[in-house]
């Protein structure tokens, strides 16, 4: 089967694409198709994935501060294969940006990236369901089977990693400013604390959010429903009438909270440690006792990718531990390779200066490599139903819209 | 021949524009009319169900941000006529030769991106920022002060983003007060007070009516000041409709909150033109 024929298989018919990408636009005069689709068949994989050839080139979207100004492990790509990778960090964060590339991926266009990170949640739920993802040959995807942690083999939002490998996991947890806030804080309850009003920052991310709010109350997300989601949205509301929080942030979150204007604050991992590489801000992260949320940002090929070889190639590449390493070096968020950490400590072991010292803080940290605890404290987002999901942002959409 | 040109003429001349808003207003607006009647969801679909209840369940929910938006218009733009009038009538009658240098350097910082603008203001007004910091360290405001996240600041970034709309029709009326007229005043022994009164703010205020309309109608309905600006008290409806659209992709109650947006300031904004007496100040507008 070529390409054209996985696009039908895979996606819908014409006459629905056109309705679809009309809605987008706001140009839907009647009602638009239902676009859901059952899970491609290994014939049509195999059939999408022999039709296609190397084209040596590759186009990468990716959030900022992913990889270093240098572009390294593109270069090492480049070398190694000869494929050149245009890299643009261009996603901010989920919605915004599937509601960029939806109009256009329903409408069967190229959305000018042929490899993705999307976070696990609705969003990439979304585009499964829809069908806007390629699924993947894992024939040649060597390295992956090889050198990917066991978690990340088994993650609940796309079992047997049909659609997605891990770029990188991090953790959601507390950050706060030591210089404004005096005591140490362990608890999710010191969001809540009154000491702080408006000096507090919350995520406006609604899945973010509601598990917090779950958290402090010591329901168990994975088993929650719509009844836990309602405690949870009033517990947070309060959090608002209060006067507690100052805003809802988006990623900028991180300079607030360095300059002074927040001072205590959901987080996620990586960014407090980058921030206080950066600038020498001594910015604290914990992840609360009563829980946080570990997520993963996962490689992914739309579906209108122009060269998806190269794209599952680059995928491949960035598993082999050593390269794997210098990526982890450089994000300080939760690398899906553990074999990296032995070849961070020998790469420590062979530095000198500031150059060990930071080497070996990274191979020590709990927040690159989690323990087994930690783990055990750490909750995924549970994959919604759009139906479940309309539901879940009825409930907290009205928290951050105050 | 020549009096079927004349006949159609008028219509040719209007056609552009006319296909103009027909294309970009019209159907858009008829298909959002539609959506807004629909249920579903972007999965499985959207479908037409005459459910004019989403009408009553949106205004229901999100009448606060409606009305907030509203308030924060209308705030932005009294402020922006007490700030550009003014400075409209101080370039438009003491302007001398450089009137249109003034203007240049009034419209400068609006070459610059409106977001980036935004985004400008929310560091000066910085807790520990270049202006409260002195100000807190000196003892003149409490170390607990903020101005960031709070109803005033989103004001004053809508009124600092669509100042310009309002100085220019007003300098634009003022400019082209006859000043014969002014002359005729003072002949007739009329103080300064009364010239103003009586003369040039009469004649000003089908500018001041076009400010209002391009100021109070864009400003109602942003979203970037208060997501840059505001704090979790501050949500206008822009924001509501944008994350409705894009995040939770719940297209029929980002089309009825954006229906209802416009039939409110529709209503708002006749309402006013009644109030000054639509007639005149339409037909001294278009002089």
């Amino acid at each position: 089967m070529n390409r054209a024929a996985l696009h039908r298989g895979l996606t819908m018919s014409r006459r629905s694409l056109l309705l679809a990408g009309g809605v987008s636009l706001g140009l839907a005069a009647c009602g638009v198709k239902g676009q859901q689709k059952p899970p491609p068949t290994q014939q049509e994989i195999t059939s999408y994935w022999a039709g296609q050839s190397r084209h040596g080139k590759l186009n990468f979207a990716n959030w900022p501060l992913y990889m270093d100004d240098k572009r390294t492990q593109l270069k090492q790509f480049t070398q190694a294969t000869g494929t050149t990778v245009k890299y643009q960090e261009v996603i901010q964060d989920d919605p915004s940006w599937f509601g960029r590339i939806q109009p256009q991926l329903a409408a069967g266009q190229s959305i000018g990236y042929d490899l993705m990170v999307m976070t696990n949640g609705i969003e990439l739920t979304k585009m499964q369901l829809l069908g806007y993802l390629v699924p993947l040959d894992h024939s040649r995807l060597p390295n992956f089977a090889q050198y990917a942690g066991p978690t990340y083999k088994k993650e609940i939002f796309d079992p047997g990693n049909l659609y997605t490998i891990p770029w990188t996991s991090g953790i959601t947890g507390i950050g706060y400013n030591p210089k404004y806030v005096k005591k140490e804080i362990t608890s999710i309850a010191d969001l809540w604390d009154p000491a702080y009003a408006g000096k507090v920052g919350m995520f406006s991310a609604t899945d973010e959010l509601g598990y917090f709010g779950m958290y402090k109350l010591g329901i168990n997300p994975a088993s929650a429903g719509p009844a836990d989601w309602k405690k949870s949205a009033a517990t947070l509301k309060q959090q608002r009438d209060k006067g507690i929080v100052r805003a809802y942030y988006d990623q900028t979150y991180i300079k607030s909270l360095a300059n002074g204007d927040i001072w205590i604050t959901m987080a996620w991992s990586g960014d407090i440690f980058q921030q206080n590489v950066s600038e020498g801000t001594g910015l604290k992260f914990v992840i609360p006792k009563e829980g946080g949320s570990l997520w993963t940002d996962n490689m992914c090929i739309p579906l209108t990718a122009e060269n998806p070889v190269d794209a599952l190639q680059l995928m491949d590449f960035f598993y082999q531990p050593k390269i794997a390493a210098g990526l982890a070096e450089y994000i300080n968020y939760v690398t899906p390779v553990p074999a990296t950490q032995a070849v961070i400590r020998a790469q420590a072991a062979a530095a000198t200066g500031d150059d060990q010292d930071s080497l070996t803080e990274i191979a020590d940290s709990p927040l690159v490599y989690p323990s087994a605890t930690d783990y055990a404290r750490l909750h995924s987002f549970r994959p919604l139903t759009p139906t479940e999901d309309r539901t879940f942002q009825d409930i907290f959409q009205p928290i951050i819209q105050g | 021949m020549n009096r079927l040109r004349a006949t159609l003429s008028p219509y040719f001349l209007v056609l552009p524009g006319g296909l103009w808003l027909a294309i970009f207003f019209v159907i858009p607006a008829v298909f959002m009319l539609s959506l807004s009647l629909q249920t579903g969801d972007v999965v499985s679909g959207f479908s037409p169900t005459w459910s004019f209840s989403n009408y009553t369940n949106a205004i229901g929910l999100y009448h606060t941000q409606l009305l907030r938006s509203l308030a924060y218009g209308l705030a932005a733009t009294i402020l922006a006529i007490v700030l550009a009038y003014p400075m409209a009538y101080w370039i438009a009658f003491h302007g001398g030769t450089r009137k249109s240098t003034y203007l240049l350097l009034m419209l400068l910082p609006f070459f610059v991106s409106f977001v980036l603008r935004t985004t400008a203001w929310s560091f000066l007004l910085s807790d520990n920022g270049i202006l409260l910091a002195p100000l807190k360290s000196w003892g003149l405001l409490p170390a607990d002060f903020h101005v960031l996240a709070t109803a005033p600041a989103v004001v004053l970034g809508l009124t600092y983003n669509w100042l310009p709309f309002m100085v220019l029709p007003i300098y634009l009326a003022l400019d082209r007060v006859d000043h014969r007229i002014v002359e005729a005043g003072r002949d007739l022994y009329a103080g300064r007070t009364a010239i103003f009164t009586k003369i040039i703010l009469p004649l000003s205020l089908p500018g001041v009516f076009a400010g209002v309309i391009m100021t109070f109608v864009p400003a109602s309905s942003d979203f970037v000041n208060s997501q840059v600006l505001g704090g979790t008290a501050n949500t206008m409806i822009g924001n509501v409709i944008q994350s409705q659209y894009f995040v939770a992709s719940n297209y029929p109650i980002a089309s009825v909150l954006s229906f209802t947006l416009m039939a409110l300031l529709l209503i708002g904004i006749f309402a006013y033109a009644r109030a000054l007496g639509t007639k005149d100040i339409m037909e001294a507008a278009a002089r």
